[in-house]
């Protein structure tokens, strides 16, 4: 069952992309399988930014933020899946 | 009321405490925007801030180095939590280290560059977040037909103001998807205190490159400013707007 955090990246997700909620997996790529282009990824991390209360995320850690999977696994560790 | 309706509307102006900086808040001032002007020294702005108010809508003075990352964040914070968004940005700003290129010195080329091509790079960065947040905006660098055509004695000015052209282009490539415009206003020789001084005979001399035979106002450049940054103009983006008298 998904959890918590796992629910509201996938909501931000579909709302920025418009895409179903199905096709966000963990191992999604938002540029290869979500359709998102490059200022999209930038908006998406924005957008986590401001629902998870994060101060801006590095430029150089934001980058790397490719997949679902590995957003998930960033906010993991700022301690986001605790509640 | 002037032409354009920005009733409501926020706008950014560098370099608002005088020349054309000044003639572009009031203008937008004018339309019903409520300005944030910018200058490197809050004092300057006081007079602008006067003539704003005066206009019936709100002025805020921020101090700012357009050539600092930091204090350019700051100003957009500023402005965001003062007015809730920016829909107008006037990249004005400049400055001139007049010198033949083999006599310039680095910290002219670089003081030159740094305020006039990497501060419109800082405040373009720095209010794009809000503009793709909000889906809208409109920015608005000024440029200057030196940075087309060249000009002996300011490499620095005038690879600036061509830099200032080639970034207008990409931002609004950039952009443009999240309903962002961005263009340029590239004045020719336009009347001030620094034209005022010149002899008669340099007068003439360019006169002669300039068809309709006179200098432009400050009011010639702003009136283009606000086109561009008015809902008149929203399918216009990535140009170069010149208000040269015919000049090139």
């Amino acid at each position: 069952m998904a959890s918590k955090l796992e629910e509201r990246v996938t909501q931000i997700i579909v709302e920025k992309l418009g895409v179903n909620a199905e096709q966000v997996t963990p191992e999604a790529s938002f540029i290869d399988d979500l359709g998102a282009d490059s200022l999209d990824t930038v908006e998406l991390i924005m957008a986590f930014e401001e629902e998870f209360k994060l101060d801006d995320i590095p430029e150089e850690e934001g980058e790397k933020l490719t997949s679902v999977g590995k957003v998930l696994e960033y906010l993991k560790s700022k301690g986001l899946d605790q509640e | 009321m002037g032409a354009y309706d920005f009733t409501g509307k926020v706008a950014i102006v560098t370099g608002a405490a005088r020349g054309i900086g000044q003639a572009i808040a009031l203008k937008l001032a004018e339309g019903g925007a409520n300005l944030a002007i910018c200058d490197l020294n809050a004092e300057w702005l006081e007079e602008t801030k006067a003539k704003v108010e005066a206009l019936g809508v709100k002025a805020l003075p921020l101090a700012v180095d357009v050539g600092d990352g930091e204090q350019v964040a700051a100003t957009i914070d500023a402005v965001v939590k003062a007015f809730g968004s920016i829909d107008i940005m006037v990249n004005n700003a400049g400055i001139t280290k007049d010198g033949l290129l083999i006599r310039m010195s680095e910290a002219d080329w670089d003081a030159v560059l740094r305020v006039n091509l990497k501060g419109v790079f800082l405040f373009t960065k720095a209010v794009a977040r809000i503009m793709m947040k909000q889906r809208s905006g409109a920015i608005v660098n000024i440029a200057s037909v030196v940075g087309i055509m060249g000009n002996p004695g300011q490499a620095n000015y005038t690879a600036s103001k061509g830099g200032v052209i080639a970034l207008t282009k990409t931002t609004a490539k950039e952009l443009g998807s999240r309903g962002i415009r961005c263009n340029a206003v590239a004045p020719g020789f336009i009347s001030s205190k620094m034209t005022d001084v010149l002899s008669q005979e340099v007068r003439d001399k360019y006169m002669e490159q300039i068809p309709l035979r006179n200098f432009g106002t400050q009011r010639d450049v702003a009136n283009a400013v606000a086109f561009l940054a008015s809902s008149e103009a929203s399918y216009v983006t990535g140009q170069v707007l010149s208000v040269n008298g015919g000049m090139i």
